[in-house]
Parts: C-alpha cells; sequence; structure tokens
C-alpha cells in the first residue's frame, strides 16, 4: 500500500538523478564526477565545458581535496557568504525572507531535501512520533510518513551500520544522534565502514550519508553528554565534517550535506538550536568545503566555529570598542579546511587566534594550527594562539563548567598578547 | 536487644567466606533472626538474608509482629523449573521501614521536579517516581558486600543504598558536598562505600560493566553477586547481549535486573522491540518476570536470584514490570506518548507506596494519621536537606583540574595561558 508506493517512488527517483539535467542542482564538484560514474579529466572538461561552470581538477588544497573555485557561477549556490558588517554576520537580505530558529532552519532544509528526493529518509531515536528530541523532525512523520523518518530502538551502533548499508545500495540516509556523544557507540561504523569504503573498493560504492546530531558542551549536561566528537573524527579518512552556527548557514549545509556524495557529518551545537535570524525565502544551497568571513578586518585573524563563533562575536564588540580590528573567519568545514580563505586572510593579517570548542589535545584546533604552520609560516608574525577547551571531562558543576569553556574576556586578552607582536 | 553489631558483623564476614557450614552454634543463631520462610534450600536463604538490615531484633520480636503476606501477581518463569514464592513474611518493622524508604525517595523526586523548575537542579534529571520498590525491594535483599550498577534513572537507588539526602541534593545541585564533588551531576551518582557503581549516562553501559563487577567478584572469591540494572530501552543495545553471552559463559554471579517502564523515551516497548519481553531475551540465561510495583515480590525475585547466582549456575535476569510517574526527564513533559489517563490509573491501582500503606492499614500497624504525620516528618527532612544543600558552596577553582589522574599532583598543564 504505503509502502509500495513509496517503492515505486524510490525508484522512480533513482532513474530520475541519472538525466543530465540533474547535474547542475547540486553544489559540489566532487558529486558531478561522482554523478557521472568515470572521473577522469576529460569527462570533467566536458562538463565544464557544457555547463558553464569553470571545475578546475588540479584545485586541490592542503589536504588534496578538490574545492569549488570562488568565482563560479552555479545556479542557485551561494558560494561566498560574504558579510554585510552586521554583527550576525549572515548574508540574509534586508527585511526579505523569513525569520526563525535554528532548528526550525534545520527542518526546512531537511524537508526540503526529502519533498525533492523521495531516497532521503532520516533514521534515528524518536525522530518520527515524537519529533525530535530538539524538535528538528517535528511534523515530518505525519507528512512522510513512518519509513521516511525511522524510529529506532536505541541502538547506535547498529542503525547507523544499517543506514550505511541503506547508503551503499541507493538511499540517502541521515542518521541522527541524539546526542553526538551516543554516535560513539558506533564508531566502528563510522571510522571503518563509511569513510573508507570508497577508497577500498575502488571507487565502486559511494555512501552518501549524513551523520548529524547535537554535541559540544551544552548547560550543565554531565561529561558524557558533553563530547566533542569532531576531534576524534577528524582523522578518519573520507569523511567530511561541517560545523552549522546560524540558522542561515545551517539549512544551506543540510541542504549542500544531503546532495554530496560523501558522507558528511553535520554538527550541530546543543545551545544553539533556539538562535533566531532572518533567512532568504529562496533555495539556497552552500558549500560544503567553504569557510564563512563573518567579519573582515587588518588586525588579526580569528578563526572559529560553532558556538565558539558567538563567544567571539562577543568579545569583538569589546575589541572594537578598544581599538582592535579583528578579522573573524566562521570555518564551518572542518574536514578539510578551508585553507583559501584562511591563507588569504593569515597573507592580510599575519596573526591567528584559532578559538574552538574541542580540547586543548588533539582537537580541530590541533590540526589547523599544524596546518596554517606548515603552509603559511612565512606570512605569520606571531605564534599562533589557539584557545581550547580545557582537558578535562567537563564537570557538571556551572562555575567549573564555565571554566572549562572558552568566555570572551579570555578572548580579548588572546588578542590583545598576539596583537603585541 | 539481640546480637551486639560487632559479632553479627563477624559473622556475615565468616558467611561470606562459605564457612557457613561449620557448626551448630552458627546455624542457631542464624535461625534466631530469620523469619519464616517455606522454600527449599531456605537454610541456606536463611543465612543470606539473616545479616541484612534486620538482623538485630530478638526473635520473640519477629515471632510476635510476623504477618503473611500474598505475592498476587504471578512470576512468569524462563528455564525455570520452580520460581520463587508467592508469599512471604513481614514485620511491622519492616513494612514501616519499606513505607519510609520508598516515601523519602518520592519526596526526593518530587523535590527535585521543584528545584528543576526552579533552576537550582541544571541539565538533564531523570526521576525515579513509581519505581522506588524496584530501589528498595532489591537493597533489601542484598548485603553490603553486593555491588550494584544502573543507568542515569540513579536518585532512588543512591538513597536506598545508604547515600544521604544532603550528599544527593548537593550533586544535583553542583555543590562541593556532593557526593561527586559536584563534577557528576544527577547522572553519575556514586558510593564507592556502598558498592553503588553508579550513575552512567549511556544506555546500556551497566550490562557490560556490572559483569566486570561480577567477574571480580567471582575471581576474588567472594560470596557476592553484581545486580546491573537497565531499561527496556537499553534492551536492544548490542553490549548487553554481548554482556550476557560472557556473564553465561564464564557463569558469573550477575543479576541483570531490567527496569521495564514500558517506554525509551517517547518510543514505547512495541515500538521499539521485535520481543516486547525482556527475561526471556536469551535463550541461555534463565529468567524471571515480576511484579515491580511490589516491594515483595522484588525482594523474593532477588533472594532467589541471589541463591541461584551463589550455587554456581551463571547469570539471571529478573525483569520487573514497573512505572514512571514523571517522563524521561526532566524535559520531557511524557504526555505526548502516553495519556495522562494511564499515569493516573496506576498511581491508583499500582503505586507501590499505597501497597505497602494498605497493609500497614489492614493490619494496624499504624494510622491514617500516624502515616500522615510521617509523610509530612519526610518531607520535613527531605526540605531541610534541599535548603543545606542550596546554602553549600560550590566547587573550588581548583577542582576543575583534580581527579584527571589519581596520583597527578606533579601533571602540568602547558599551553596557551587563559
Amino acid at each position: 500500500m504505503e509502502s509500495t508506493a513509496l517503492l515505486q517512488k524510490v525508484t522512480a527517483g533513482m532513474a530520475f538523478r541519472g538525466t543530465p539535467a540533474s547535474l547542475l542542482s547540486s553544489s559540489s564538484a566532487s558529486s558531478h564526477v561522482a554523478r557521472i560514474k568515470l572521473g577522469s579529466r576529460s569527462v570533467i572538461r566536458a562538463v565544464s565545458r557544457l555547463s558553464g561552470l569553470t571545475v578546475k581538477a588540479t584545485h586541490l588544497n592542503a589536504y588534496g581535496f578538490g574545492t569549488m573555485p570562488h568565482n563560479s557561477t552555479a545556479l542557485k549556490t551561494v558560494n561566498k557568504a560574504v558579510a554585510v558588517k552586521t554583527e550576525t554576520g549572515s548574508t540574509a537580505t534586508a527585511q526579505q525572507g523569513h525569520e526563525l530558529l535554528l532548528f526550525e532552519a534545520l527542518r526546512e532544509g531537511l524537508e526540503e531535501e526529502m519533498e525533492r528526493d523521495p531516497t532521503v529518509c532520516v533514521i534515528g531515536e524518536d525522530v518520527g512520533h515524537y519529533g525530535g528530541s530538539y524538535k528538528v523532525t517535528k511534523g515530518m512523520a505525519e507528512k512522510f510518513g513512518d519509513l521516511r523518518l525511522l524510529d529506532t530502538p536505541i541502538a547506535e551502533n547498529s542503525f547507523t551500520g544499517m543506514a550505511i548499508g541503506a547508503a551503499m545500495t541507493g538511499l540517502r540516509p541521515i542518521v541522527e544522534g541524539m546526542n553526538m556523544g551516543f554516535l560513539l557507540l558506533a564508531f566502528n561504523q563510522i571510522a571503518n565502514n563509511c569513510g573508507m569504503l570508497h577508497y577500498t573498493s575502488g571507487g565502486q560504492f559511494t555512501i552518501p550519508i549524513v551523520i548529524r546530531g547535537p554535541g559540544g558542551v551544552g548547560k550543565q549536561l554531565g561529561a558524557e553528554h558533553s563530547q566533542r566528537l569532531e576531534s576524534y573524527f577528524q582523522s578518519v579518512p573520507g569523511l567530511q565534517m561541517v560545523a552549522c552556527s546560524t540558522p542561515y548557514n545551517a539549512k544551506g549545509l543540510m541542504k549542500a550535506a544531503i546532495r554530496s556524495e560523501n558522507p558528511v557529518i553535520l554538527f550541530e551545537h546543543v545551545l544553539l538550536y533556539n538562535l533566531k535570524e532572518r533567512i532568504p525565502d529562496e533555495e539556497y544551497v552552500l558549500c560544503l568545503e567553504e569557510a564563512e568571513l563573518v567579519r573582515p578586518g587588518q588586525d588579526i585573524t580569528i578563526l572559529t566555529y560553532s558556538r565558539m563563533r558567538h563567544h567571539v562575536l562577543q568579545a569583538v564588540k569589546t575589541l572594537v570598542s578598544k581599538g582592535y580590528d579583528p578579522e573573524v573567519i566562521d570555518i564551518r568545514s572542518l574536514k578539510p579546511f578551508d585553507l583559501f580563505a584562511i591563507g588569504n586572510s593569515v597573507k592580510k593579517t599575519h596573526k591567528v587566534l584559532i578559538v574552538e570548542e574541542c580540547m586543548r589535545t588533539g582537537g580541530i584546533g590541533a590540526s589547523l594550527r599544524a596546518a596554517i604552520m606548515e603552509n603559511f609560516f612565512d606570512e605569520l608574525d606571531a605564534p599562533i594562539g589557539c584557545l581550547s577547551s580545557q582537558d578535562v571531562p567537563t564537570p557538571y558543576a556551572g562555575p567549573l563548567e564555565d571554566l572549562t569553556v572558552v568566555q570572551p574576556p579570555q578572548i580579548v586578552f588572546a588578542v590583545e598578547q598576539l596583537c603585541k607582536h | 536487644m539481640g546480637w551486639p553489631r560487632s559479632i553479627v558483623g563477624a559473622l556475615q564476614r565468616l558467611n561470606q567466606r562459605g564457612l557457613a557450614e561449620r557448626g551448630d552454634l552458627f546455624l542457631s543463631i542464624s535461625r534466631e533472626y530469620t523469619l519464616q520462610r517455606s522454600v527449599p534450600g531456605e537454610r541456606h536463604g536463611y543465612i543470606l538474608r539473616s545479616f541484612g538490615a534486620n538482623a538485630y531484633r530478638s526473635e520473640a520480636q519477629e515471632r510476635k509482629s510476623s504477618i503473611p503476606v500474598e505475592i498476587p501477581v504471578p512470576y512468569q518463569l524462563h528455564k525455570l523449573s520452580e520460581g520463587p514464592p508467592q508469599h512471604t513474611q513481614t514485620t511491622q518493622d519492616e513494612l514501616m521501614k519499606y513505607y519510609r524508604d520508598m516515601a523519602l525517595i518520592r519526596r526526593m523526586e518530587i523535590t527535585a521536579d521543584i528545584l528543576f523548575k526552579s533552576q537550582q537542579i541544571r541539565g538533564f534529571c531523570h526521576l525515579y517516581d513509581g519505581q522506588e520498590a524496584v530501589a528498595v525491594g532489591l537493597v533489601e535483599a542484598l548485603t553490603d558486600d553486593d555491588s550494584i550498577i544502573t543507568a542515569y534513572r540513579d536518585h532512588g537507588l543512591y538513597l536506598a543504598r545508604g547515600g544521604t539526602l544532603f550528599e544527593c541534593f548537593s550533586e544535583l545541585m553542583g555543590k562541593r558536598t556532593g557526593c561527586s564533588g559536584g563534577k557528576g551531576g544527577s547522572m553519575h551518582l556514586y558510593n564507592v562505600k556502598k558498592r553503588f557503581y553508579g550513575g552512567w549516562g549511556i544506555v546500556g553501559t551497566s550490562a557490560p560493566l556490572g559483569a566486570g563487577l561480577s567477574f571480580a567478584h567471582k575471581y576474588l572469591n567472594k560470596k557476592s553477586v553484581a545486580v546491573a540494572i537497565y531499561g527496556d530501552g537499553a534492551a536492544n543495545q548490542g553490549q548487553i547481549y554481548e554482556a550476557k553471552n560472557l556473564a553465561a559463559l564464564w557463569d558469573l554471579p550477575l543479576i541483570l535486573l531490567v527496569e521495564n517502564n514500558h517506554f525509551g523515551m517517547g518510543t514505547a516497548e512495541w515500538r521499539a522491540s521485535k520481543q516486547i519481553t525482556f527475561y526471556d531475551r536469551v535463550h541461555y540465561i534463565p529468567g524471571l518476570k515480576i511484579d515491580g510495583m511490589d516491594v515483595f515480590a522484588v525482594r523474593e525475585a532477588i533472594c532467589y536470584a541471589k541463591e541461584h547466582c551463589m550455587s554456581g549456575k551463571g547469570p539471571i535476569v529478573v525483569e520487573c514490570d514497573t512505572y514512571r510517574y514523571h517522563g524521561h526527564s526532566m524535559s520531557d513533559p511524557g504526555s505526548t506518548y502516553r495519556t495522562h489517563d494511564e499515569i493516573k490509573g496506576i498511581r491508583q491501582e499500582r503505586d507501590p507506596i499505597n501497597h505497602v500503606r494498605k497493609l500497614i492499614l489492614k493490619e494496624g500497624f499504624a494510622t491514617a494519621d500516624d502515616l500522615k504525620s510521617m509523610d509530612k516528618e519526610i518531607r520535613k527532612e527531605v526540605e531541610e536537606a534541599a535548603a543545606k544543600a542550596k546554602e553549600a558552596p560550590q566547587p573550588a577553582k581548583d577542582a576543575l583540574f583534580a581527579h584527571i589522574y589519581k596520583n597527578d599532583a606533579a601533571l602540568q598543564f602547558h599551553g596557551f595561558v587563559r
């Protein structure tokens, strides 16, 4: 009945995706190549001739990953999220568009993609009837049905594996971890099965899966529910990791992640779900590998992501009043890093401060420091500063938890120290 | 007033070393302190039970006030020929103790609810009201040498296992005087002296860790069991099956206690599990299903289960059919996936405290007014403890880096100073 009709829609959708009209509807160059199945350079040149896109196969960053050139004009993609000089820093046009909260923006992105492609489905605990523990999927089970908003038992290892298997055979599942920390139970699935398969099969399989969920240090949630999984997953080859920080980039990154042919981990933050912003009415998809220039400046480059972006912006208010002009970049793409944007910024300011929520040891900041030092050493006038969370399990007591995480006054102090160089 | 505690304690230790068979003196002492029971192997059961909390009354007192109690809901057995008895004995003191302990837990959870709503408690707070019979019955059947480990719904067990109200509230409010120094929170209550191993946030953690506790007991030749508590939602975790296999393979003295409150947050058991019974999930581990709202059923079942483990037969599953009145946590209203009528119905028909209250009133051990004044006294005690905890100090700043490792006085932190 309902499931056979759905199955028919699913198979129809799979046929639909092979037509040329669909080639131009995705955002990243890599997905174009994957759809054509043969990734040869002649094919890439043919595609770029046909579509009018400038796709350079040799455009590689330090991690060897091809990125979308910043001057391309693909249909309906927003490549450079250049900030108007407002504190929130998004590209929302003045008083057009609609205002919503971050979890609603995620839901909008999800709904649009699920309407567009019937193979997109959500798998997770309490995502269907309950509407999601953070209301991201509220109301969607009534609209799309129980099969596409699948309520799972509490068995992360197996349902993540199930999603990976489904992705191998043509579905585009989105796995929701109720809290990112629970996905540690599925670490084997993500590290071994998900990231590696495209490589170990010589390109035969793609795993267009999105793994998403709230992580980060919340408001006294305790040590086990305050994990920052980006530091654990960052060395798994084959995975892409992005972190959203505003409703605007949440929706754009969600759509991009779903359309991507690669496994993408979308890191949301427990404390950012109720951020309000005005986003465009028209459809937009952001580039997964791109960083966002939040505030242009001259004195110092501050690299940040997720919740720390908002702490940085709070510190920037103080810094601006003290006469500093920091450039704030929300790196968004945690794997691979957008070293073009970062490098251009370093060449301008010659000083870098990284503000992150990972722990000091082995976090995103640690890798980013190494990458910047290796690639832009001559541009630096000062050692790279990195403010991270303390290397402790997140304590429950409020004052201790606040000490664990980077606070705006500490960012101000760090900028002042670095700018003395 | 009976034998001095020191002697009873010494006998307990002798018992633990398996010297129970030696001498009539031992048996005659144990008979004085036991209740009437009529199961085979009751002598062993006597010895196990006699050195728990009830050991300090004289025989005369016991005989005088001992009353029979029916356990109405029949046990469902899996791979067991005979279950625990469907009736037991109790005394006035015991009834009053169970009433008091359960009412204390109930009042504590209600107070925690209020404190959460006024933001004194933050983060996640999973309340135990409705499930008190499981905690009280379990602790009553065990000794201080047995280990208990549970998941995040741990307030009730922490209190039943000898934790103080003040330490519990302090921990919930993140104060220095909390049982974990304020660093753990609601989901990380521990009590090493009473062998209460917590207190874990990740669903399903208690089973493998519980298997480890029982492994250590067996390795060190201790005559004690480990009880690993998990819920119906956790029963579908892979690590539970792995732990069951290990425990059965090596005959570990592990009691797997399933607190089946029929909901895994918002998902009912029939929507999450193909098989909605949990005591017979694994065919090679025997199990029994009991009414978890009846403190006597829990007590008898755990005594029976402990006997099973101690006789070297390996693990056993005890599924307690229970219910939680609050939602999964304070962030969950608890009414989107079940009706208010259902919750009210269970409160009226099966409430654990009411069950004991009815017995007390029927036997005339106390009047309704007595119980009401006991309730008032408990409420006062709980609220005083909460107020005292509110006044307690926050952890000091250097507590942030304490206890990362043991003996870490020389540990230094380098890096960008902030």
